[in-house]
This record gives C-alpha cells, sequence and structure tokens, in this order.
C-alpha cells in the first residue's frame, strides 16, 4: 500500500510542478515540431543561420540580444558559422561600440555581444524563448510541455503567425494590433463578460506584424513564407536563449546510459549479495 | 536502553594503538561502517542515502557556482547568464544545483512519510524526529534565499511575498522584516545577506546531519515492522540485523544510480520544467508579475497561509478573542508555522502503543488521506486565490491540522491493531524462505 500511495504521490508531484496559469487572457498555443526539440533533436544549422538573417535584418531594428557574444555564432551545436565570416559580420554589419577609454565609436569584434534593445518598449530576445515557457496545458497538468515538448519556442512562433483581423467586439480605435497567442496585451471592456473575463482568445500587443512573405531574401535560397521565417528566426532565439542545449542532452544521454548500466551492474552486484542472507537457514 | 551489541574495533597493528589512544577516529569509522541494520528494511529506507548525496552535490556545485556568481543587484542577472554562456560546464552545474535543490525535496518528502507511516518517530526516536524537522526548516529558508540568488522576476517577488510575512507579527514585525531585508524593501542589501546565508546555512546542515545519525545510531535504525532489535545477546542481535556494510552500502548504491538516472535524464533534457520562466526575466521592482508562486516544494504550506482569510470562522474568532492582536494575515503566517509545528509535535501527539502503521488498520486510511492532502495542498498552492481553490485548500489545511492533533491522539485509544511479528527475524523470514536461497515466499506489502 505505502509504494502505491509513493507512486501516485510521485506522479501527482511532478504533475502538479508545472502548473501556474490564468493570466488575463485566454490564448491556444498550438504544438509545433521544432528539429531541436525530443532527447535526440538537434539544431538544423542552415535553419539557424537563416534565422540570424532574419533576426538581424527585421528584428534587431528595435530588438537586442544583450546576452548573447557574437562569437558564438562560429559555436559547434549552434549557427556554427566560419571565423572569417563571423568577424566580417560583426564589423560590417552590426552597429558599432563605444570604446570605454577613448568614448569613441569603433567597430565590433566577435568577442562583443550583441547591440541592445534600440527602443525601450522593445524587450530583449537573449532569453525571451525560455521566459515565455509558461503555459502549461491542459488543466495546469504540465502534459503539453512534457510530451509534445510545447514551451517557449511553441509561444514565439504561435505568436509571429498569430496576428489576425481584430473581432468584431473591439472598438474602432483600439491602440495596438490584435494577436491571438498575446497573452499579456490590453483588451477593450467590450470585449469582456460580466465577470470581467475575456471572450475573445489573445489580446493587443504594440508590436506591429513584423514578418510578411518575402520580406527576406534568403542567402541560401529558402522560400521565405512568413511560416517559415517564423520558424527559423523561433529556431535562432531558441539557440540564442539556451545556446549550450546540444551539449546539455549529449552530457545528458551519456549520463543516463552510463547510469543504467551501473544499476543493472548493482542489481545484480546486490542480488547475489543477499542471497546469502536470504536463504541462510536460522535456527528458531 | 543499552545499544545493539556488536563488534568493535581492535587496534591491532602498533600504528593503530599509537592513533586510537590519541584519536578513536578509526574505531568511529569502523563502528558506523559496520552498524548493525535491521535486515528488514525496505526501499523506502533508501531516502537517507539520497539526501546525503543531495547535501553533497548542493555543496559542492554551490561553492563552485560562487566563484562566478556576482551578489549585486546590477549583475546578478547577468552574472548568472555569464555561467550559463561562458564558464566551461557552467550550464551543467547550474541546471545540476536548481534541479538538484528538487531532487533534494522530492526526497526529503519521502524520508518524512516513511517516518510518519512507520511510526519512527516514536520513542525512543524523537530527538532524531526533531532534528531532522529542524534540518527540514533550515533546508527550506536555504532553498528559498538560493532561488533569490539569480535575481529574476520570481526571485525578486517571492522575496518580497516571503519576507513580509515576517512583517506581519504585530508589533515587532516590521522591525523583523526591515532586519531581513537589510532596509525598508528587497535590494541590494537583501541579496548580500541572503547569498552569504545561502553559502553558511549547507554547512549548518552538514552539521545537524551528523548529530541525526548520531541519534539514530544510539537507538538504532526502525524498521517495517517497528518491532525492535533483540539486545539481549549478540547473536540474537545478529538474527535479526545485518552490518551495514555491505548489505546497505549496496543496496543504496543500486537505489541512488536509479534515482540518479532519471535525475539526468531531467537535468539533461528538461531542466527548466520544474523551475517558473518568469525568473528568466530580470528583476523589476515596478512591475509585479500576474501571479507570484513559489517553487514547487514550498506549495503545500504556501496553500495553508493563504487558506486563512478573513472570512473564516476560526480566523475571526482568533481576532475577536485576541482583541485584533491576530489578523487574517498574521493568522495565516502561525497556521503555516504550525503546519509544520504539529508535524514535529507528532511523537507526543500519537499515542499509539504500535508503532508500524503495517499492524495499524485504521491509521492506514488516514494516513492515506493524509498523502493525498499534501498532493492536493500543493495543487492549490500552485492555483490562483479564487473559488474553487480557496474552500479545497480550507479544506485541505483543515485536515492536516485534524491529522496531527485530533486523529493521532484518538486512533491509539479507539484502534485495535494487528498481531506483529514477534522478531524481527521472523518477519524476515516469512517474506523469504531460510531453504530456497532468497526467493521470495510471500508479496511483500
Amino acid at each position: 500500500m505505502f509504494r502505491n500511495i509513493t507512486l501516485v504521490s510521485a506522479v501527482a508531484l511532478g504533475l502538479s510542478a508545472g502548473m501556474a496559469s490564468a493570466e488575463g487572457a485566454v490564448v491556444h498555443i498550438e504544438d509545433h515540431a521544432f528539429a531541436h526539440e525530443g532527447p535526440f533533436g538537434k539544431f538544423d544549422e542552415m535553419q539557424l543561420q537563416r534565422g540570424l538573417q532574419v533576426f538581424t535584418e527585421v528584428c534587431a531594428s528595435c530588438h537586442g540580444l544583450k546576452y548573447v557574444a557574437v562569437r558564438t555564432l562560429s559555436d559547434e551545436g549552434g549557427p556554427n558559422m566560419p571565423e572569417d565570416q563571423v568577424r566580417a559580420y560583426a564589423s560590417d554589419i552590426l552597429l558599432p561600440v563605444t570604446d570605454p577609454v577613448t568614448g569613441e565609436d569603433k567597430p565590433r569584434s566577435p568577442n562583443d555581444r550583441f547591440p541592445m534593445s534600440q527602443f525601450e518598449g522593445a524587450p530583449d530576445l537573449s532569453l525571451m524563448v525560455k521566459a515565455r515557457a509558461g503555459f502549461h496545458g491542459p488543466y495546469g497538468s504540465g502534459i503539453n510541455q512534457l510530451f509534445q515538448g510545447t514551451g517557449g519556442a511553441e509561444y514565439m512562433y504561435n505568436l509571429l503567425n498569430g496576428y489576425v483581423d481584430p473581432p468584431a467586439c473591439a472598438p474602432a480605435d483600439q491602440e495596438g494590433y490584435y494577436n491571438i497567442a498575446f497573452e499579456k496585451g490590453a483588451i477593450p471592456e467590450s470585449c469582456k463578460n460580466e465577470e470581467g473575463h475575456s471572450t475573445i482568445p489573445g489580446s493587443w500587443i504594440a508590436m506591429p506584424p513584423p514578418l510578411s512573405d518575402d520580406l527576406v531574401t534568403y542567402a541560401d535560397g529558402h522560400t521565405a513564407t512568413t511560416a517559415a521565417m517564423a520558424e527559423d528566426v523561433t529556431s535562432f532565439l531558441t539557440w540564442a536563449a539556451e545556446p549550450k542545449m546540444m551539449a546539455r542532452k549529449q552530457a545528458g544521454l551519456t549520463a543516463v546510459i552510463f547510469l543504467s548500466v551501473l544499476s543493472v551492474l548493482l542489481y545484480l552486484s546486490n542480488k547475489r549479495l543477499w542471497a546469502g542472507i536470504k536463504g541462510r537457514k536460522t535456527t528458531v | 536502553m543499552a545499544g545493539i551489541p556488536h563488534d568493535h574495533y581492535e587496534p591491532k597493528s602498533n600504528g593503530e594503538k599509537w592513533l586510537s589512544k590519541r584519536l578513536p577516529i578509526v574505531g568511529l569509522m569502523y563502528d558506523v561502517l559496520t552498524f548493525p541494520t535491521p535486515r528488514n528494511l525496505n526501499w523506502m529506507w533508501i531516502w537517507g542515502i539520497v539526501l546525503t548525496f543531495c547535501l553533497a552535490l548542493q555543496i559542492i556545485t554551490g561553492i563552485v557556482l560562487a566563484m562566478h556568481y556576482t551578489p549585486q543587484i546590477d549583475m546578478a542577472f547577468a552574472s548568472v547568464e555569464h555561467i550559463m554562456r561562458d564558464v566551461n560546464g557552467g550550464y551543467m552545474l547550474r541546471y545540476l544545483h536548481a534541479n538538484g535543490a528538487s531532487l533534494f525535496f522530492v526526497a526529503v518528502y519521502l524520508h518524512i512519510f516513511r517516518g510518519l507511516f512507520y511510526g519512527s518517530y516514536k520513542a525512543p526516536r524523537e530527538v532524531t524526529w526533531i532534528i531532522g524537522m529542524l534540518i527540514y526548516l533550515a533546508m527550506m529558508a536555504t532553498a528559498f534565499m538560493g532561488y533569490v540568488l539569480p535575481w529574476g522576476q520570481m526571485s525578486f517577488w517571492g522575496a518580497t511575498v516571503i519576507t513580509g510575512l515576517f512583517g506581519a507579527i504585530p508589533g515587532v514585525g516590521p522591525t523583523i522584516q526591515a532586519w531581513l531585508l537589510g532596509g525598508p524593501a528587497v535590494d541590494n542589501a537583501t541579496l548580500n545577506r541572503f547569498f552569504s546565508l545561502h553559502y553558511l546555512l549547507p554547512f549548518i546542515i552538514a552539521g545537524l546531519v551528523a548529530v541525526h545519525i548520531w541519534a539514530f545510531h544510539t537507538t538504532g535504525n526502525n524498521n517495517p515492522t517497528g518491532v525492535e532489535v533483540r539486545r539481549t545477546s549478540k547473536e540474537e542481535a545478529e538474527r535479526d540485523t545485518v552490518p551495514f556494510w555491505p548489505y546497505f552500502v549496496m543496496k543504496d548504491l543500486f537505489a541512488l544510480a536509479v534515482i540518479l538516472a532519471i535525475f539526468f535524464a531531467v537535468v539533461g533534457f528538461m531542466p527548466n520544467y520544474l523551475g517558473h520562466p518568469d525568473n528568466y526575466i530580470e528583476a523589476n521592482p515596478l512591475s509585479t508579475p500576474a501571479h507570484i508562486v513559489p517553487e514547487w516544494y514550498f506549495l503545500p504550506f504556501y496553500a495553508i497561509l493563504r487558506a486563512f482569510t478573513a472570512d473564516v470562522w476560526v480566523v475571526q474568532i482568533a481576532e475577536f478573542v485576541s482583541f485584533g492582536i491576530i489578523d487574517a494575515k498574521f493568522f495565516g503566517v502561525l497556521a503555516m508555522f504550525g503546519a509544520i509545528a504539529v508535524m514535529a509535535l507528532a511523537p507526543w501527539l500519537d499515542t499509539s502503543s504500535v508503532r508500524s502503521g503495517r499492524y495499524r488498520p485504521m491509521f492506514k486510511w488516514w494516513f492515506a488521506l493524509l498523502v493525498v492532502d499534501f498532493v492536493v495542498l500543493m495543487w492549490v498552492g500552485a492555483m490562483p486565490a479564487e473559488e474553487p481553490y480557496a474552500t479545497i485548500s480550507l479544506i485541505a489545511s483543515a485536515y492536516w491540522f485534524a491529522y496531527f492533533l485530533v486523529i493521532l491522539p484518538l486512533l491509539g485509544v479507539i484502534e485495535k491493531p494487528a498481531l506483529q511479528p514477534a522478531t524481527i527475524e521472523d518477519d524476515f523470514n516469512a517474506h523469504y524462505s531460510p531453504s530456497t536461497g532468497g526467493t521470495k515466499t510471500v508479496a511483500a506489502e
């Protein structure tokens, strides 16, 4: 009986851990299969490089990436770009940095970090994917996150694809842009019921729709639909938030295999050791 | 009560004799390793080793993390990102440390509930139990302060809410709160002292663990039957026990390896699953998160804290009787600490003469309900403070107190216990035939 209780509570512990939702706006985040998901998922280098291109040409005009060092673009398990290409990218494409000693601008080097956000209203994107993993459906159980890998990447992908025509309940002069995946924005009173709960999915976001078909001409000739660009830039930002993900999964896999083999050996040793005790004749 | 009779270390060579006269450290280690341990311990007796491992893991990873961390409010968050991105293996150190805290609490809760079921808290092991409760309190303080260090949104707002609890104490509250914070609000002084104490407390825990082990090595381990090891002669004691080394060392190592395989799967594949995503947003005193939720291991007691609102009649009576000194906020604080205090008092609240829940037909069901109650409290603790969660948390909190204050004292009087085995040896042989080489003859519970 004790064993059953232990099992049940262990399962329940795992479930309750993933809960913490019920914000103002109701959003439904559609799961999306990214290449990096699951214990064996890997970042697609070409996709990360395309994502970097979208970030550079679109996002970077407002958003920063202040925790990411430019040199890490040539890291294995990341975009894995050639070092001379990264050096050229840092000095020619990115904004210059101010020398702390002379106070003069100088070209950015790979050892510098990406620039900060250009506007106060535009949040830094370094950790955005990890900071937006906070929906744990269904019913706060965390099952979607546990078994489908639904997390911050899905949120960003849904958000970038979430711009639709505003619902009829909204006034014409409502500020911002209606997005069905945005959780923390404003909702006009006319779109709420008597209890003050929203009757529509999503809310209004200050960011105008950033992507449109063929906005970017990919260097590798890949087709640039809005959905494709959203997936590419989301993958890039997932890497930016968790640059050591590949190394981490590799280490985790090695540890799990090692400990599983060790467990089997210890089990057999333990069984053999105790056989003498468990089978010992006793005089009562 | 005399200790369990067993062989002691005899120094043989001249060098050993020389050292033994001056410092009997080899003898101490010998006695610890060969300690006679009840041979019928089941798989719920592995958590002590897991907990010891967790403490070592947390101290080692923590010391290295502290080498790269900056306890200053403008740099703390960035220094954690520096650890995650630039320090060799830093991401692994941090994920081991963060998830290590979760493993620590999983193990401590299972360890505590094992003690509650098998009556490990009962005489003569009350001191072991009380020290265990002190360790648990120190663990909670350490975990709470550690969670503040990354200086994310939940760090900041969690610190604000929890230190605010102390402010609810009438009279001295605000002074205590300011003393904890090092100022009027959560700021650099708070971060600095939390860092200092977060580094100190684990060593106090290590000292308490040594006393905890000392205490139960004096009384001997409890076991699933709750029947004591026979102490009349060494021969009889040896039929109830086996030496800790190698039998339980091997068993515990096996269990630890299995648990670590699961632990590394979490660290490797889903290291942020148990954390709150808002803590990847740097602390901002001007922006309050929609829901401030503590880490999962605090949720049951957080639920009890929030359960007692001003419209609950118990709270209203307390406020009336105390002439308004005990308001709803202070009542919640008292309830939260009281929930742990009643657990610590279990040795004196449980009136049953039978130690193990295995032989207590009514107790079993009330205990099962307590486990369910704990899980329910954890769930409602994560939910927003609105209906139906408020009512559920009130009922669940009431059961927690009723179990310790009403059910445990009453059961000892009204319950008719089942027959216990005369000795540990009888119990062991009933499960394992003495002649078939360790084959199980009766299914364990």
